[in-house]
């Protein structure tokens, strides 16, 4: 440098500078998001296992997943934070409801999320957040009968459930969480899922807990495992979750009764008090790429409301986990779970009524 | 005079700010939730209402209340008639080894609770170790339910909270020494006599002591009826958890916590009492 005549200097200035302009302004779309962390907390064992790496070496933006159990505990974590400490939650349709109504969920940018064009046109007409505003679907299912096809003929009714033939008696479970353990006696007395008439909850708690006589355990956990071992020969359970039974075990099988059952849908929500809202929507628009959706439902066993995503799904996967197969038109017939706002305190006073 | 004072404040007051900042905050913080309202969709809407007292009321939380008093008390009497004996026993052995048997009786409290309490459901369930060792040796040909009663929660609260029967009542039979047992067998007490008018009149606050230790913690536990009572039974400990993480209604999980802190506080009354009671009596036998 001692050496430079002044002109050179400035000349060398000048292109430093101009290489540095040039620089900045072709890099703003990535460099704006590049180098953020994304705080997300999602189910445990229910992302695919590249998702993350991939998204993060695309985009330059780093992933801290964290983990839940249930929805219920997320939603704890979240009000003991009032809203905040992550970018973005996994949280079933309802849940997302509440959060919208708590002012808690950000509204989502469509021209940010091109991706959504990959969705069934039907996976944004769920009542929980028509139009798909403040969450994008991740994944959705059913629920239904899981059975051990060699130890017990096939069911067709929920009622083969609430009221088990002599030889079921002690091997069936039901679902823990208040609204799956609600929704058999719900669907085969013809009541809505989202009942918040009293004496219809009434009529349903009296049946069901005439079923908790005859019933093993309430499970939300480790009802197919129960399968796989024979302690229970019939549970109820959600279609993907089946499937990890099915999964070692090829007699275990799914089906919806014929009365009918739930859409549930589980979500992807931004939060309002995120400060990282442009890579928390590059995050979303990642997940609903045709080989994200493909890689959890081949990995997760779920189904996603990704219509390019399930074209691509490995077919002999369908033949393995039928469940897989169940059409999005069969699924849409089916009610989904709203938030039950001020009934809330109604339901759980039934359901202690059951369990209690 | 002053000066001392002072001191003495100093010294104490990093126990003051534990005992402000862990217990009295958190515990005014519940009882103050206790009196506010649910919000539609969860959190706390803070109107002033006893309406979460009048629910609580409701004979469906007593019924609940009444189970859990049932399996704490159950738990609390077998934890007893197993925890005495133990004591007595390692009391009454030579001293190098009633270190090696305390250490061994603490020895479960390094593994987690989930994994113990997980292990009794692999041994007890209808295809678990018990039934195929009870099948195998043809006793039974169905298996026996074991699993997803009363009778396991009361199992998982047992061997769960058992040390701390034992600790304390050791404690008490250690501090008693072996002279007193000794002279009433020089008068003429056969060993049932010796125990029965001795041993357990003097070690009653121990005894109390380890009643509480197992009552309190079985009566708010809320892992062991979950997994080991399959759901079907609710303890008090699951309600609130319940109201506080499945219903999101804080203000009235607040109350039922509120309602069973009281009661536990009237039991620690009684125990405190008991133990005072001890303390005099040792007091006026020594004066005698």
């Amino acid at each position: 440098m001692k050496h430079l005549k002044p002109t050179r200097f400035v000349a060398l200035a000048a292109i430093t500078v101009i290489a540095v302009v040039v620089a900045v302004v072709t890099g703003s779309a990535t460099a704006k998001t590049s180098g953020t962390t994304l705080t997300i907390s999602n189910w445990d064992a229910y992302t695919p296992k590249d998702l993350i790496p991939k998204f993060e070496k695309a985009t330059g933006i780093k992933v801290k997943l964290a983990k839940h159990t249930t929805n219920e505990d997320i939603m704890g974590k979240l009000e003991a934070q009032n809203g905040g400490g992550y970018d973005i939650v996994f949280v079933s349709g309802p849940f997302a409801e509440s959060l919208k109504k708590r002012g808690w969920a950000a509204k989502l940018d469509p021209k940010q999320i091109p991706n959504r064009k990959n969705l069934y046109p039907a996976a944004s007409r769920l009542a929980y957040d028509l139009g798909n505003k403040y969450s994008m679907p991740y994944t959705w299912g059913t629920t239904g009968l899981c059975w051990r096809s060699d130890l017990t003929k096939t069911p067709t009714s929920w009622n083969d459930l609430l009221k088990p033939s002599a030889d079921l008696k002690g091997k069936t479970t039901m679902l823990a969480t208040d609204r799956w353990l609600m929704l058999p006696a719900l669907k085969v007395l013809g009541y809505s899922i989202n009942t918040v008439n009293p004496a219809q909850l009434q009529k349903a708690a009296a049946l069901l807990k005439e079923t908790k006589k005859t019933l093993l355990a309430y499970d939300d956990t480790t009802f197919y495992s129960k399968l796989v071992s024979g302690e229970a020969r019939l549970v109820e359970a959600w279609d993907g979750w089946c499937n990890y039974g099915i999964g070692e075990n090829p007699k275990i099988k799914f089906k919806i009764p014929k009365e009918g059952s739930d859409v549930f849908v589980d979500t992807m929500v931004v939060l309002e008090k995120s400060k990282n809202k442009e890579a928390a929507h590059k995050f979303l628009d990642w997940v609903l790429r045709a080989d994200s959706g493909k890689a959890v439902t081949e990995l997760v066993l779920y189904k996603t409301p990704n219509a390019v995503a399930m074209a691509r799904v490995r077919k002999s996967l369908g033949k393995q986990y039928p469940n897989l197969l169940i059409p999005p038109k069969l699924l849409l017939t089916f009610e989904t779970e709203r938030d039950l706002g001020k009934a809330q305190p109604l339901w759980s006073r039934t359901v202690s009524g059951i369990v209690g | 005079m002053r000066r001392g004072r002072l001191r003495s404040t100093a010294l104490v007051s990093p126990a003051l700010l534990w005992w402000a900042g862990l217990l009295v905050l958190p515990v005014g913080l519940v009882l103050a939730y206790s009196f506010f309202q649910r919000g539609t969709y969860g959190g706390v809407v803070y109107d002033w209402t006893f309406d979460n007292y009048r629910r609580a009321f409701d004979s469906l939380y007593l019924s609940v209340l009444w189970f859990s008093l049932r399996v704490a008390v159950e738990a609390t009497v077998i934890s007893l008639l197993i925890g005495y004996p133990v004591a007595l026993f390692v009391a009454t052995r030579p001293a190098r080894w009633r270190t090696v048997l305390l250490v061994l009786i603490i020895l479960p409290f390094w593994t987690s609770l989930l994994i113990r309490t997980y292990a009794w459901v692999v041994l007890l369930n209808d295809q678990g170790l018990i039934n195929r060792v009870l099948r195998g040796s043809g006793l039974v040909d169905e298996p026996v339910r074991l699993l997803y009663n009363e009778f396991a929660i009361v199992i998982g609260m047992v061997s769960t909270y058992l040390p701390l029967m034992v600790l304390p009542i050791y404690a008490a039979l250690e501090r008693l020494g072996p002279e007193l047992a000794e002279a009433s067998a020089d008068l003429g007490a056969n060993a049932w006599k010796r125990l029965w008018t001795v041993m357990v009149p003097l070690t009653l606050p121990g005894i109390a002591a380890g009643c509480i230790f197992v009552f309190v913690p079985t009566l708010g536990n809320f892992l062991i009826p979950d997994l080991l009572g399959g759901g079907r039974r609710q303890m008090v400990g699951n309600l609130i958890q319940g109201q506080f993480l499945k219903a999101r209604d804080w203000p009235f999980g607040a109350t039922l916590a509120v309602s069973l802190i009281a009661m536990l506080l009237v039991l620690v009354l009684v125990q405190s009492w008991l133990a005072r009671r001890g303390v005099d009596g040792e007091a006026a036998s020594r004066a005698v």
